[in-house]
């Protein structure tokens, strides 16, 4: 398929920090507390106050550049960027502007134009990652009845990493990918819960797309998506500006040159599916930065570094490369799909994969029947009552039953908190090391005496009538290994 | 001697000896601020009764025999620019006009804890902006030495309180030369302590790279007292630097020996008035005497100290004044106004000429397309101006010369002048800029009896030094036991 132009991205994601206090003072950032309950002198920007930076924040924030593969800078400061809103108390906010603590790195994200079926592994550069303060909240009045807008201050100070993306991003299913991974690696790495719904993560998409006309490269103007309140709707708002920008472009093709940028912003409405003008680059504020003089320049060691490189563990990138490796060896894509799933998910299969060897039928285990279940049941992996051990177990008791049989053992097994033996024991399923071969062969004489009519079907060519005796075997032989079933039932026929 | 004559140091002993109480002391200076604080005007808030309460603590303390801080029974006028918990502080400003602070600033803290009887808030340039105390939006502090003339500012009305014995201490802050100067107008001690030194938390920000919190005494002893309790590390402030607080009045009496003073050539330029020139030639004769060398330093770079102020410190006005905006707290313009209007109605009520001039210089030196050659510059500059204090003090202990370069203006002389009150800080803003100690000692009356101020600097963090360089003068002379005859 072949596109008339190219959509070029790049992301500005803010994430809420897991601290237990805010970035400059000791109140707490716990999300949902009734409004105005988590806030002091220092965050209501009263007269005469001081920030004081909170260490936590900034290990947190070494650690998420770390995993992005960010330069850190040994030397680093605080600027105010200055502008007046009601959710902004003392009117500037503190951010960092020309010394990031952090600058230059990358994400690998799956890049598989059908990322379900494959990995398709894409570095994009992150141009920096810095820390900031985050604003309080303004509620207005949405009855209609024009009553006054209120501001909620619990949000502000919270602190925020901002993560800026190169413009590298080819398409809505690579932002996607990419929002993915980062909400994966930042929780894995104890960083940020990145709930867009609570706010925790937020996203803005610059777009414009490139287009090949009459020899020349054009480029349209970049627009800068807002309002974005879900990955989906970051996707379709690419898509939606890459087509409305084209439109516009065919209409004048000669008025586009590459590095005409002048900048607008535009917001998302979801509920339309279109993007809104909010603000053109003339019309855009002067924050005039400068230095915070209340705060010290931080000064960061390579102990600092190493401390927090430690504090990391495994990225889920490393994690993915390493399941495809002996004595795992997943493919591609489903060492995606368990990583994807958080690395307690990752260490319950691998406890599991070690003992019982075959990685590849652990991991279709793990997703027929644990992945699914938890999803059901809205459980994390730690609290489920199968655990790693209890789980080994039950794949060596039925590693010759039949599929059926398995997963009411399974079933049986959560329903009673029971472990795989106590379970088959109650199902009258006897696990495959149970059965006697010349037992079984009676069995399946039996059955085939007990279906005269399956047997002159069968007799008379119709092979799916053998389905039917196998059936009444099993109804007697709970567990009897499948295989082992078949062959003998196939012996019998034969001599029948 | 009455008691509000005395020095806290004295007002101590007294205690001791059993020979005052605390109530007492009060007492005298509350009936000094009745009856003559109508004059002068030092104070917007004095709570007689919260004061009395504050003494009679004390003296119980002291019965009851309670350990007993510092201070105790000292009473400190304060600056209205440090918030004092449940205790208007309004910057003497409209907007800050019914603003009383759920907190105590750090330095309060170290006052309450050191048994001080705080005994009331005192006048100021709105925000901290100004030398004269004309720029108060209440009323204009009056020098007690001449009631026609200024107090010098911004903390006019705490250096008013002390030249008129309405306290024997007071706090005052300094951004450019607002302890230094008014003290110099008014004949009375007053300490810029270096940059870090005493913490800003609860300090009503001007500049908050300049700005710092420093004492009003009538002699140097109570320097050291008042410098024993507020210095030191504050982890609230980040710029507060973790260095341990000498003893100041332990080592006060011990001479420096040798001692190298510098006279900066810059200081005795045009602009400086010829009775200043010759008490400061005349206090340098006394150093010479007391076994000092004299030796001329150069400070190239202090021409450039005001421009260079009036962008570093309007830069971070414009910003630290931003959240006075009537949201939150503070002045609000009346009316259903729509956001911006709120926001503009209420600023061009709630802050006066001055203030208001400050933010636009400031807002525009920030500005995009004019930030590199204001406020980058300067910052450059000001790098330049502490070189040469480095070098300055390469060469010598201390950096001698006048605090102001005139005695105490007349009300309305140059209050429709911006530049020639810029001016009159000439000798006091590098100090600020390069962050390092300054203090004012009285040395001398002009012809018509008004104070004259000499201006002694140190490297950062040698406050002792300064202040036993200070005390071999105080020694020597008898300018600190004069006392204002408010007429």
């Amino acid at each position: 398929m072949s596109s008339p132009y190219q959509i070029v991205v790049g992301l500005e994601v803010h994430v809420q920090l897991l601290t237990q206090s805010k970035l400059f003072c000791g109140c707490s950032t716990k999300f949902g507390a009734s409004p105005n309950s988590q806030v002091c002198p220092v965050c209501l920007g009263m007269p005469g106050v001081l920030p004081v930076m909170n260490r936590k924040a900034f290990d947190l924030s070494l650690r998420a550049a770390l995993a992005l593969n960010l330069n850190i800078a040994s030397f680093t400061k605080w600027d105010r960027k200055n502008y007046y809103y009601p959710d902004l108390p003392k009117n500037f906010q503190i951010s960092q502007y020309d010394l990031p603590f952090s600058y230059e790195g990358f994400l690998e994200i799956n890049a598989a134009s059908d990322p379900k079926k494959e990995y398709k592994p894409k570095r994009i550069g992150i141009i920096r990652a810095h820390l900031e303060e985050d604003a309080g909240k303004n509620m207005h009045d949405e009855s209609g009845k024009g009553g006054d807008s209120k501001v909620d201050l619990n949000r502000t100070g919270t602190p925020l990493l901002e993560i800026v993306s190169k413009p590298e991003l080819s398409s809505p299913e690579e932002a996607k990918a990419y929002l993915d991974e980062i909400r994966l690696m930042l929780r894995e790495i104890g960083v940020s819960d990145c709930e867009m719904q609570e706010g925790s993560l937020r996203c803005d998409a610059n777009v414009n797309i490139h287009i090949q006309h009459e020899g020349e490269l054009a480029a349209t103007p970049l627009v800068e998506v807002k309002n974005l309140n879900s990955f989906g709707s970051v996707a379709k708002s690419i898509a939606y500006e890459a087509e409305r920008q084209y439109a516009e472009f065919q209409k004048d093709p000669k008025n586009y040159r590459i590095g005409n940028f002048s900048k607008t912003t535009a917001g998302w409405n979801d509920a339309k599916g279109v993007t809104v003008v909010q603000r053109h680059k003339e019309e855009a504020a002067d924050y005039r930065y400068f230095p915070e003089p209340d705060l010290v320049p931080v000064v960061v060691s390579k102990e600092e570094i190493e401390a927090a490189r430690a504090a990391m563990g495994e990225l889920p990138s490393q994690q993915r490369k390493r399941l495809q490796e002996s004595p795992f060896s997943l493919s591609a894509y489903d060492a995606g799909v368990l990583s994807a799933k958080g690395r307690r998910m990752v260490s319950y299969y691998e406890e599991v994969a070690k003992e019982i060897g075959d990685g590849k039928q652990v991991m279709n285990r793990l997703s027929d029947l644990v992945m699914g279940t938890l999803n059901e049941r809205k459980e994390e992996i730690d609290q489920f009552p199968i655990t790693a051990p209890k789980f080994t177990d039950f794949m060596k008791a039925t590693a010759k039953v039949n599929q059926q049989d398995r997963r009411d053992v399974f079933k049986h097994m959560l329903e009673n908190q029971s472990d795989a033996a106590t379970a088959m024991t109650a199902l009258g399923i006897k696990s495959a090391a149970d059965f006697d071969e010349g037992a079984l062969r009676q069995a399946v004489k039996d059955a085939i005496a007990a279906n005269p009519a399956a047997l002159e079907d069968f007799k008379k060519g119709k092979t799916a009538a053998a389905n039917r005796i196998k059936g009444h075997v099993m109804k007697t032989q709970k567990g009897a290994p499948n295989d082992v079933v078949q062959k003998l039932l196939d012996e019998e026929l034969l001599k029948a | 001697m009455s008691l509000i004559e005395k020095t806290a140091g004295e007002l101590i002993e007294l205690q001791s000896s059993g020979d005052a109480t605390a109530e007492a002391i009060a007492d005298s200076f509350l009936a000094s601020i009745r009856v003559q604080d109508p004059k002068v005007q030092a104070f917007l808030h004095v709570d007689e009764a919260a004061v009395r309460e504050q003494a009679r603590a004390v003296d119980v303390k002291r019965k009851t025999g309670q350990k007993l801080g510092a201070l105790a029974g000292v009473p400190v006028a304060i600056k209205d620019v440090l918030c004092t918990k449940g205790v208007p502080t309004t910057c003497s400003s409209k907007m800050l006009q019914n603003f009383v602070p759920p907190y105590d600033a750090h330095v309060i803290e170290k006052l309450k804890a050191a048994d001080a009887v705080l005994i009331g808030k005192t006048n100021m340039d709105e925000f901290a902006m100004g030398s004269s105390t004309e720029n108060s939006a209440y009323f204009t502090t009056r020098n007690p030495w001449d009631l026609e003339r200024i107090p010098g500012g911004s903390s006019g009305g705490s250096a008013a309180a002390v030249a008129a014995c309405f306290a024997p201490v007071s706090l005052g802050t300094d951004t450019g030369g607002s302890i230094r100067q008014p003290a110099s107008l008014c004949g009375i001690v007053g300490m810029k302590p270096t940059y870090g030194r005493v913490s800003r938390y609860g300090l009503i920000a001007f500049a908050s790279s300049l700005d710092q919190v420093g004492p009003f005494t009538h002699d140097m002893y109570d320097q050291a007292l008042m410098m024993e309790v507020i210095a030191g590390h504050d982890g609230r402030d980040s710029t507060s630097v973790d260095r341990s607080v000498p003893a100041y009045t332990k080592s006060l009496d011990i001479p420096i020996k040798p001692l190298t003073i510098g006279v900066a050539k810059e200081y005795f330029g045009g602009g400086l008035d010829s009775e200043v020139e010759a008490s400061i030639r005349t206090a340098l004769k006394e150093y010479e005497k007391l076994g000092a060398t004299v030796k001329e330093v150069s400070l190239p770079h202090s021409k450039y100290a005001i421009a260079v102020y009036y962008l570093v410190a309007t830069a971070e006005a414009s910003s630290n004044l931003a959240r006075y905006d009537g949201m939150h707290y503070g002045h609000r313009a009346k009316g259903k106004l729509d956001l911006i209007s709120m926001y503009s109605r209420t600023r061009a009520e709630g802050f006066g000429q001055e203030v208001q001039r400050r933010i636009m210089l400031g807002t525009y030196a920030l500005s995009s397309g004019y930030k590199d050659a204001y406020y980058l510059k300067a910052l450059k500059v000001r790098r330049l101006i502490k070189n040469d204090f480095d070098q300055a003090f390469s060469e010598c202990d201390v950096i001698l010369g006048p605090t102001a370069p005139t005695a105490a203006f007349k009300i309305g002389e140059k209050s429709s002048d911006p530049l020639a009150m810029y001016l009159s800080d000439i000798f006091t803003i590098s100090c600020n800029l390069a962050g390092i100690a300054g203090i004012s000692i009285p040395c001398g009356f002009t012809k018509t009896g008004l104070p004259i101020g000499l201006q002694i600097q140190a490297p950062p963090f040698e406050e002792e030094k300064m202040l036993r360089v200070a005390k071999m003068f105080e020694n020597a002379t008898d300018w600190h036991t004069k006392r204002a005859k408010v007429g």
